[in-house]
């Protein structure tokens, strides 16, 4: 289990790494953690010329704000987004979700933009990327483009990622303070890849009626999957919990889950609709914490 | 005289290995060492059309590349392991059919399973070595592939082994009373299949294996990371044709065997060749992808049994046939098999039984006995008929197993079976009954019932599990030990056993400082080399405690016994009137006038100083094989208490008791140790770990992404109680303890889920028991 | 354009043949640089070039943990990075922990007296995690956080009770120190 040969590179900036690209597009990967990266390339599954590593990037690391938006370099660390006050505050889900991923030595070195651009549809950054409604920032030495998570994420392991593309940023919405969230997940075991996912925000009007509800599921389809009609079904409803029962399977029928040997496609439809129960519930709950009726 | 034995004395082997200076194989480092790396198949069963190696001779740094036919001459195919061969009156008891089935070192014309070696790349080092290997181009033709073992038992199956004639390759049948009989006075009976799936026992060191051939004096240097290093010498003599006293082969720290590292591989024979024929160090170090694929499996065996009973519990009968799905080879005649069909039974009294074995070959890899061998599959089976009766008798399976408890006062109790070393199967001593009370007291039973169903009417689903084990440990032939004192007066003890992380540098030293009254500081434990001893056997089956252990009783016995004699010469004072402590020998009379055990190791040498007692060889060294009567048996309870998830499935342990037999506890910390390691195994069998294939013989769960070894999470700390039966079969009353911890948990656990899903009527007849398949059964009985 | 390393200015096109590149680091207290192939793992590289043998390799594929150890102060598998990732880098290993006279540090010693290794593989890999999470953790930690520090690293003998007994031993003859 030892790499093959490639060639190295480590561009000292972000002209460099797209030069770079231009170059050896089609031959060349890129590596930002290289926790994906480097087990598929210890075992051969992919066996590219050129590794363009960009660790010493400066401009594509960092956590800051930017209007309503959180806006994360590409390649920020998972243990900086975890370790971060800005997102505790602002991107309270994203918080709850990135202890969920791997274990602390994988969050130490995994990145933001390689969780992203890896595409696993049972990882978590992608599924909290959708249920906000966030964006991908794409360059290229011809173009910078922003595009949404539905037209990024393709299918499983697969994006719309050119190959002379990389990720810039990662930008998450600021949610109102007044919005409860929560991030479900069950695995086989801690640490492991979950099995299925949910991820859910829901704002109360004064009245305690629900005014927005965003919502996303993970590992049950091969791209994170959107309820739209959960979503609209939910507002202007009371959030009790015969509602968000029924809200929780209402569109369990448009999942179509890959099984594997840790749970089937029916196993994993089924676990679905529990987790999103669960989400909805303590997201409802804490937006009702605010509320007095 | 015990200071040390009972004490949990530290650990001598820590040091080394907390500071990084321990030495694995992979550790090893020799001057112009060669690295190896192995083309395996891809292919579960095909025809070798063709071997293009040429590209890979060419690449650079590429010293060599072996296929099949290179070896033909200079490598003899293996023979299978005579050391599991029957002893002659069990042959004649059970008249088994077992067909020859040995591998071959590389596969020549056909592979038989996905992972066998094909070619091995001899290159600089390992990088190069692998890009080698993918330049190997192999041309295969497919042949229909077999999984299933009834599917490969059938007639029409294509057959693995022309020479075979068959898929199976063995079979016996073991009858105790009058099975017919006995079930037409049944009340009731119960027909099942129960099925224990096939795991991997995944020490976290792979194997690995170095050699080095010095010329000069035709020696070969071997280490290996194995349990056993005098079959791998023996191997390696036999079949590269060398004289045996020319290799030597060395265990250095081993990362965990739990018997995949107790056989001999094919790559403990082709690296020292190859080492030999280059004159040149060579390494190989298995990585886990190979480890997964060509490390040896286990259990995986189906029981189609049926048990029957009186209303009152008894149970009068019962009959299995069970398959034993050994993969593509078997190289362990009945190993596993026997002990399943041996150890069916357990604590309770049967006085009709009926089992037919059979071990079954398909496209996978061959098995190896692991931790257990052969009773997890038993106790899986029996406790949980166990659990089945009793919901048939709608009573606590408690009562059940009570009723049919082998009595204290039956012992020692005649089981009217052979054992696999060929001698009676008699279990010497134990108390049952107790020992489960002293289980049950410790999760409080009866409260537990009550708070359960308090829980039950809350939504809330506990149950609890209890599972029970005997195991034969310490089996023979025999263990070796030399003790001796050297010139500085420091005491050595050798040994053959060659352990992987039981703690023998330790527990060992105990027994002989306690023989010698000194500290175990100055006795110095060596193991694991071909050098030490000219015979040993290995460290595998609970038997490293029970053997070693009592040849270093035995030997250092004698040599204390010796050194007095010779103090006597020397102090002139009748050895009997003489006390050795401390490291000193004097008079009890008179303390102050002694001599050291510097000063009688010196005066053991022979020569006109030697003060040798006439008629005695001089010398300060005793050898002593301990060759045991028969095994021991230990025993024990373990009780599971868990929480199912009834929406997705998920189990939860929330308690773990183990109660334990194993004779005399040599050191607390490190029996407790052994058993809480081994419930971790077991609780990976019971609930996530699994060897899938897929039906093109494909391995599903090839890396540790897929192979779910259970975390710190997932692992509850286990409290133990223990019972003390010392065996009369060993001078120091042992009974082993490596494999115990391992055994009930699948049975415990599924009974646990069972119990907790009694509203449903859950039958849970394989594990692991994944929440999917859990949710399943869930789903199933709620639209019942 | 300067596409790789401290102070060595290499074209594109050379790179395509070169296959060697020079890493500069601290390895537990020593500055050192050295040649190395890029594809080199940063675990092969501890082990093979500079003969920290220590740091052990399970599975080289990010799983079992046995070859954790800490850059710039974190716990990482060094079988999931490449050696000259760790350019300019500060490294620990297991070989760094006992002080100079030979002594065990607080969690080695806890190890040793709680029985919390056995065959030993897993333990470096352990002891490093350990050892950052100590040093960014100075609260005694809850059972469940010492599982949770620790569930990166498969032991395979211990079951890991002695290993959570040594933790807990190990924060409470630091703080009563
Ligand atoms: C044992 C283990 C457990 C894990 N468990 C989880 C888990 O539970 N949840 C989870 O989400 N992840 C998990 N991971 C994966 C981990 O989070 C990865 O780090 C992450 O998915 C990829 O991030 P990276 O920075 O390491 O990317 P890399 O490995 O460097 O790259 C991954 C892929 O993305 C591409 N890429 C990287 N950066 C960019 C960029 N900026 N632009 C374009 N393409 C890019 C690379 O070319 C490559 O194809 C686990 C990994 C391991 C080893
Ligand atoms: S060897 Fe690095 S995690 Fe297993
Ligand atoms: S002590 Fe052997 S793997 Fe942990």
């Amino acid at each position: 289990m030892k790499p093959p040969k490639f060639s190295y590179h480590r561009p000292g900036n972000y002209a460099e790494a797209l030069d770079l690209l231009d170059q050896y597009g089609e031959d060349a990967k890129i590596m930002s953690g290289g926790q994906s990266l480097i087990p598929i390339l210890n075992m051969r599954l992919s066996t590219p010329k050129h590794i363009i590593d960009l660790s010493r990037i400066d401009d594509l690391k960092g956590i800051r704000q930017e209007g309503n938006m959180i806006v994360i370099g590409g390649m920020t660390r998972h243990v900086e987004v975890e370790n971060s006050d800005l997102i505790k505050k602002k991107c309270p889900l994203l918080f709850e979700a990135i202890r969920w991923v791997g274990h602390t030595q994988i969050r130490n070195r995994g990145t933001v933009g390689g969780s992203i651009a890896h595409a696993d549809p049972s990882a978590e950054l992608p599924c909290v990327l959708t249920a906000l409604r966030g964006e991908i920032v794409i360059v290229s030495k011809e173009e910078e483009i922003t595009v949404s998570p539905e037209e990024f994420f393709l299918s499983f392991l697969l994006t719309s990622l050119e190959p002379d593309q990389l990720i810039k940023e990662v930008r998450f919405p600021i949610i109102h303070e007044s919005c409860g969230y929560a991030f479900e997940e069950v695995a086989r075991r801690h640490g492991d890849f979950a099995l299925v996912e949910a991820a859910a925000v829901i704002d109360v009007d004064e009245t305690g009626r629900i005014s927005e509800a965003l919502i996303a599921l993970g590992g049950a389809n091969a791209v994170p999957f959107i309820p739209e009609e959960v979503e609209r079904f939910l507002i202007g409803k009371k959030p009790d919990e015969t509602i968000l029962k029924e809200a929780a399977v209402m569109q369990l029928d448009d999942l179509d889950p890959e099984g594997d040997i840790h749970g089937s496609g029916e196993y994993r439809r089924h676990l679905s609709g529990i987790l999103l129960e669960k989400a909805l519930c303590r997201a409802a709950d804490r937006a009702m914490e605010g509320v007095e009726i | 005289m015990s200071k040390y034995v009972g004490q949990n004395v530290k650990r001598k082997e820590d040091y080394r290995l907390l500071t990084g200076t321990g030495i694995f194989v992979a550790d090893i480092r020799l001057d112009n060492m060669a690295e190896a790396a192995i083309l395996r198949s891809t292919y579960a069963h095909a025809k070798i059309k063709n071997i293009d190696i040429s590209k890979a001779k060419e690449y650079e740094g590429v010293i060599d590349v072996v296929i099949a036919s290179d070896l033909e001459g200079k490598v003899k195919p293996f023979t299978e392991f005579v050391e599991f061969t029957l002893p002659s009156n069990l042959e004649q008891e059970i008249k088994p059919t077992i067909k020859r089935n040995p591998e071959p070192m590389l596969a020549k014309d056909k592979v038989t399973f996905v992972g066998q070696a094909i070619a091995i790349v001899v290159a600089n080092n390992r990088y190069l070595a692998e890009d080698a290997v993918a330049l190997i181009k192999v041309e295969y033709e497919p042949l229909p592939v077999l999984t299933d073992p009834y599917e490969a038992k059938k007639e029409a199956a294509p057959v693995i082994h022309a020479e075979l004639n068959n898929n199976i390759q063995s079979h016996f049948e073991v009858k105790v009373g009058n099975i017919e009989s006995a079930f037409r006075q049944a009340d009731y009976t119960i027909k099942t299949q129960l099925k224990t799936p096939r795991v991997s026992g995944n020490p976290l060191e792979t194997r690995g294996v170095v050699a080095e051939y010095e010329e000069r004096s035709s020696q070969l240097q071997v280490w290996s990371s194995t349990q056993v290093p005098y079959m791998v010498r023996s191997y390696i003599s036999k079949l590269v044709n060398l004289v045996e006293d020319n290799i030597r082969v060395v265990a250095p720290d081993v990362g965990g065997g739990f018997g995949p590292k107790c056989a001999v591989y094919p790559e403990e024979i082709v690296i020292p060749y190859l080492a030999m024929k280059h004159k040149r160090p060579v390494k190989w170090i298995e990585d886990r992808l190979e480890h997964m694929q060509s490390t040896r499996h286990s259990r995986d065996q189906v029981h189609d049994v049926e048990v029957a009973f009186k209303s009152d519990g008894t149970i009068l009968a019962l009959k299995d046939h069970f398959l034993l799905d050994n993969g593509a080879h078997n190289s362990f005649a009945l190993c596993c098999a026997y002990n399943s069909a041996a150890h069916l039974r357990g604590m309770y009294k049967i006085p009709n039984y009926n089992i037919v074995g059979e071990i079954v070959l398909t496209n996978k890899t061959p098995n190896v006995p692991y931790r257990g061998a052969g009773r997890p599959e038993a106790v899986f089976v029996m406790d949980r008929l166990i659990y089945m009766i009793a919901d048939k008798l709608n009573v606590d399976p408690i009562e059940v197993s009570r009723k049919n408890f082998i009595q204290p006062e039956e012992m020692p109790y005649e089981t009217d079976l052979f054992y696999r070393d060929g001698t009676h199967m008699v279990l010497e001593n134990g108390d049952y009954p107790e020992g489960l009370k002293q289980a049950l007291n410790i999760v409080g039973y009866e409260q537990f019932r009550q708070e359960q169903i308090e829980e039950r009417t809350k939504g809330r689903y506990i149950g609890i599990g209890v599972s029970s084990y005997i195991e034969g440990t310490g089996i023979g032939p025999h263990e070796g030990a030399v003790v001796r004192v050297d010139s500085s007066g420091h005491i050595l003890a050798y040994v053959g056993s060659s352990p992987h992380g039981q703690s023998h540098e330790t527990t060992l030293s105990q027994i002989c400082a306690d023989e010698f009254g000194v500290s175990p500081d100055q006795v110095t434990v060596k193991a694991g080399d071909t050098s030490l001893l000219p015979y040993g056997v290995g460290t595998f089956a609970s038997r490293g405690a029970v053997t070693a252990g009592s040849a270093v009783q035995v030997a250092s016995k004698r040599l204390r016994e010796k050194f007095l004699a010779i103090a006597g010469e020397m102090l002139e004072v009748a050895p009997n009137d003489l006390e050795m402590k401390e490291g000193k020998v004097y008079p009890k009379a008179l303390p102050s006038k002694f001599v050291t055990l510097r000063e009688i190791a010196l005066a053991a040498k022979p020569g006109p100083r030697s003060k040798v007692p006439e008629g005695m060889e001089p010398g300060a060294s005793v050898t002593h094989y301990f060759i045991p009567p028969s095994v021991t048996f230990s025993s024990g309870f373990h009780v599971a208490i868990v929480e199912v998830d009834k929406q997705t499935g998920f189990v939860t342990i929330l308690k773990y008791v183990v109660i334990h037999d194993c004779g005399r506890v040599l050191n607390p910390m490190v029996v407790d140790g052994q058993i809480q390691g081994g419930v971790a195994q077991g609780i990976g069998g019971a609930l996530y770990e699994e060897i899938i294939y897929d039906e093109n013989g494909q391995l599903v769960t090839g890396t540790y992404m897929d192979y779910l070894i259970p975390t710190a999470m997932e692992v509850p700390v286990v409290e133990m109680g223990h019972q003390e039966f010392l065996s009369p079969r060993n001078p120091i009353g042992v009974k082993g303890v490596g494999e115990g911890g391992a055994i009930c948990p699948p049975a415990s656990i599924a009974n646990a889920v069972c119990d907790a899903m009694k509203p449903l009527n859950i039958k849970i007849n394989s594990v692991p028991i994944s929440p999917n398949r859990l949710r399943d059964l869930i789903q199933l009985a709620e639209a019942q | 354009m300067s596409v790789f390393s401290i102070g060595m200015n290499v074209n594109a096109d050379r790179i395509e043949q070169q296959n060697v590149v020079s890493v500069a680091l601290n390895v537990n207290g020593e500055k050192m640089e050295r040649q190395i192939e890029p594809r080199l793992l940063l675990s092969d590289f501890l082990r093979d070039d500079l003969g920290l043998t220590g740091t052990h390799v399970g599975c080289e594929h990010g799983v079992c943990g046995a070859c954790t150890i800490l850059v710039n102060g974190e716990s990482v598998r060094s079988c999931l990075m490449l050696a000259v990732q760790a350019d300019g880098c500060e490294i620990k290993t297991v070989e760094s922990l006992s002080s100079k006279d030979g002594s065990l540090n607080t969690i080695q010693q806890a190890f040793a007296n709680n029985h919390a290794l056995q065959c030993g593989f897993c333990t470096p890999g352990f002891l490093m995690s350990i050892e950052s999470y100590m040093k960014n953790n100075s609260k005694q930690p809850s059972d469940e956080e010492i599982k949770e520090c620790i569930s990166g690293n498969l032991c395979r003998c211990t079951g890991y009770s002695n290993i959570i007994s040594a933790i807990k031993e190990a924060y409470s003859s630091k703080n009563s120190q």
